[in-house]
């Protein structure tokens, strides 16, 4: 909700102290959450994390949460998905270019990130988007990254493609 | 339908080493040259005689041509059908790509093909909004925005892979470029997000319209306490004004453009606007050029072409600089 | 009725001479040599190449830049578009582009989603379908405007092409698909591999029957087989692909089946080049250039043409 979203950037710090004890409590639970299977638990989770994050800033469930490095403002909102910084089309009064109803999104994840005490993580590069988490759950993700290992890199050369012409398209080439 | 002079784009100027490209662009930058860029507005043609003749007459006063990529979300000819064009007849080009109209597989196969046909430098822009064009309809993209776009393509030059890790066996070897934007909010992490692109891979930087001054101080001051002036070259974007009411038009319709109250006071009160127009531009490249960390002026002058030329000859910035040389001259830059 | 492109394949085919197209592939590499080092051996034989677009939802150089490369050497393009990784804004620029490049023909395609290929996160686009896209290329060449209404000057002059995939016609099928790709504005179609020349005889045989082929022209996908392994496999896993039996077997008993396999596509070109309904073969074979520049100067067939 937009005056939630706005109320929670006035709230940065609070929040961020509030993750700052959740994320380890989650990751302590991991043995817990493996058992039961990441599989089976994506679903309510992911249910859970939409109606909370979704009240609180708007979360678009993108499956790669940056709230952390963005002052407590979901990027996604932002009508370019902008995770570095703003364009340069924000409208003097701060609204955005493309909604001017609304404010930039990173007008306002700078001024949350200025209230965080880790608020310099707005200066970390952010990857580009994985399209395939759209729905997914962060909250599993941070567990899964933190305690399982690295996921060895794609080969360079990649898998070979199978044949394109089960979309009724052209042959292979 | 021959252009002036055919070059070949395989034979490009010869490598220096700590240079990422083999163009001109560089070259006159990391020289300590003020350099001048402006940009190309496409026309709406498929006629490549009148892309070559919007060229000739910007081609005589600066360093590279920007080719802009569906700017202001209309679609004209494609920024790399320009850049085919103008690299084949000796133009050094700056392709601009906006991360709005394609997503990261094509993305990374325009830069590919953009330096096969020898362009040297790519700016890396996020794009406008689908809603600024005359087909809003359009589904807007933004799979990378302009950092990510920055990596990638260093990714592609410096480790020779693709995104997804594949190898590229001859990388393009371009200057990389992103945009900023002084004059709009939020002013005080504009420097900030500027470091990030230069962490990102950002080597040369063109500005949005100034007008400004005490603007572009505060923000070139701040660039200056990072040291980021040292590590990117820093084009500030310039360009006439036709009208006070022209001006009134853009600042309110044209989001990110600050236009001050002065300025637009200054052009209503004089005779022949278009002139005091031309003069404020003249005016903001002398002055822009005093600026500690500014390396050059990137000129935009919309549908006002034929002043580039008049504008850059009169504010002495070229100092007897003429870049625009034929297929025999291509020796040296001076 | 008149040529409407500057191109050859378009001459070809409005004589109704048996026209012989190819494949490339754009090159993982920044470089116009790479281009010409994989497609050079066709000038001269293939009447126009086929440039692949981002096949396989993998990243190579720009289609369209690898096309304007072979346009400035002589070759001439098709240029290939799949609607997946570039709304309509970059579709239109690139159109556009492609005119002035030089490049006369253009192919639309859906385009293979992105998680069959390395980059499986990729947002795939879709902003219009392949059907849309050929109906903004014939407006923007018949009555040169954009879907805007913005006029463009000189409009651009594209051969419009979409693909097919033959089939052994039940009772009741009629040709919609390709009556809708007519609308949409397709002059020709290349269709995928097509070994079974009896089923395309039946095949060519109801869209006739339907005036399909008044309007359109239909270039027939064949290639030289690698072996009978491959040719089992693509049996297998390509959908509609069916190699009869009897290449098959004749693969098989071949001491070099690579030599047989070629043989047997330039067999298939000089039969393909007497049916009726034909208006040309399209050669594919991933990465092997080389091997289709032979089958065609063996067929005899481009010498046959210039006779006639």
């Amino acid at each position: 909700m937009y005056s939630v979203r706005l109320s929670s950037i006035r709230h940065a710090r609070a929040l961020e102290m509030f993750y700052n004890a959740f994320e380890p409590a989650m990751v302590l639970l991991a043995p817990l959450l493996r058992r039961v299977g990441y599989g089976r638990l994506e679903r309510p989770v992911a249910a859970v994390e939409r109606s909370v994050k979704g009240f609180l800033f708007d979360c678009q469930m993108c499956g790669q949460c940056a709230l952390s490095s963005t002052g407590m403002t979901c990027p996604m909102n932002c009508p370019k998905n902008l995770r570095n910084g703003p364009c340069g089309g924000v409208r003097e009064n701060g609204h955005c270019e493309v909604k001017p109803e609304m404010k930039c999104v990173w007008v306002q994840a700078w001024e949350g990130s200025q209230r965080m005490r880790t608020g310099a993580r707005i200066l970390d590069v952010q990857k580009p988007v994985d399209n395939r988490l759209k729905g997914r759950s962060s909250w599993l993700k941070v567990v899964r990254d933190k305690t399982e290992p690295a996921e060895t890199p794609a080969k360079a050369g990649g898998k070979p493609a199978p044949a394109a012409v089960k979309t009724g398209a052209k042959a292979p080439t | 339908m021959t252009p002036q002079s055919f070059v070949d784009p395989a034979s490009p100027l010869p490598p220096i080493p700590g240079h990422s490209s083999r163009g001109r662009l560089e070259r006159v930058l990391r020289e300590g040259k003020f350099a001048v860029t402006a940009e190309l507005n496409p026309p709406d043609s498929a006629d490549p005689q009148e892309v070559y003749d919007r060229a000739l007459v910007l081609s005589e006063v600066c360093d590279a041509i920007n080719a802009t990529d569906a700017s202001g979300a209309n679609v004209h000819m494609s920024s790399v059908g320009i850049c085919s064009l103008l690299t084949r007849a000796g133009y050094a080009v700056v392709m601009q790509i906006s991360c709005r109209d394609r997503n990261r597989i094509a993305i990374q196969g325009d830069v590919l093909g953009a330096a096969a046909m020898g362009v040297a430098n790519i700016l890396c822009l996020t794009g406008d909004g689908v809603q600024a064009g005359d087909q809003p309809a359009a589904k807007p993209v933004f799979d990378l925005d302009s950092t990510s776009l920055l990596e990638t393509i260093r990714g592609m030059r410096d480790s020779r892979v693709f995104l997804s890790g594949r190898k590229i066996t001859v990388p393009p070897q371009v200057f990389l470029g992103a945009a900023a934007n002084p004059f709009s909010p939020p002013y005080d992490y504009r420097p900030l997000h500027l470091a990030k692109k230069v962490a990102a891979g950002a080597q040369f930087i063109q500005t949005q319209y100034c007008y400004d001054m005490p603007l572009l101080e505060r923000f070139m001051a701040k660039v200056r306490e990072q040291g980021l002036h040292e590590k990117c070259f820093i084009l500030v974007g310039v360009g006439p004004l036709a009208s006070a009411r022209g001006a009134r038009w853009m600042r309110a319709n044209v989001p990110g453009i600050h236009v001050p109250d002065p300025v637009i006071a200054r052009l209503e009160g004089a005779k022949d606007q278009k002139l005091e127009g031309k003069k404020i531009c003249i005016e903001l490249i002398q002055q822009v050029r005093e600026i500690p960390g500014v390396h050059g002026v990137h000129v935009m002058a919309y549908r006002q072409e034929d002043l580039v030329s008049e504008i850059i000859t009169a504010s002495g910035i070229m100092q007897n600089r003429t870049p625009r040389r034929s297929a025999k001259e291509r020796t040296s830059l001076t | 009725m008149t040529q409407r492109t500057t191109g050859r394949l378009e001459a070809l085919l409005l004589r109704r001479a048996f026209v012989m197209t190819a494949e490339t592939s754009p090159p993982d590499a920044a470089s116009a040599d790479s281009v010409l080092d994989r497609a050079a051996c066709m000038k001269g034989l293939a009447d126009a190449v086929n440039v692949t677009d981002g096949a396989g939802a993998r990243a190579h150089m720009s289609a369209i830049a690898c096309a304007a490369i072979l346009a400035q050497h002589g070759i001439e393009p098709v240029l290939q578009f799949t609607v997946r990784d570039r709304n309509r804004l970059a579709l239109q620029g690139d159109l556009i582009g492609a005119a002035a490049l030089g490049i006369p023909n253009i192919l639309c395609l859906h385009g293979d989603d992105p998680k069959n290929g390395d980059q499986p996160e990729t947002k795939p686009v879709y902003d219009i379908d392949s059907r849309t896209l050929m109906t903004t290329a014939r407006r923007l060449r018949d009555e040169g405007l954009l879907p805007s209404g913005r006029p463009v000057a000189p409009a651009p002059r594209l051969l419009i092409g979409a693909a097919d995939a033959p089939q052994d016609p039940k009772p009741e099928w009629k040709p919609d698909g390709l009556r809708a790709k007519i609308e949409a504005g397709a002059d020709f179609v290349q269709t995928q591999y097509c070994f079974d020349l009896a089923m395309l005889r039946r095949y060519l045989t109801r869209l006739r029957d339907h005036g399909i082929l008044e309007r359109l022209r239909v270039i027939v996908g064949i290639g030289p087989i690698a072996s009978a392994k491959s040719a089992r496999w693509m049996n297998e896993h390509l959908f509609g692909v069916t190699i009869p039996d009897a290449i098959v077997a004749r693969l098989d008993a071949a001491s070099d089946q690579r030599a047989e396999g070629r043989k047997i596509c330039v067999e298939l070109l000089q039969e393909l080049s007497e049916i009726d309904g034909v208006a040309g073969a399209h050669l594919m074979a991933p990465r092997q250039e080389q091997a289709i520049a032979e089958a065609i100067a063996e067929s005899g067939l481009l010498k046959k043409r210039e006779a006639a």
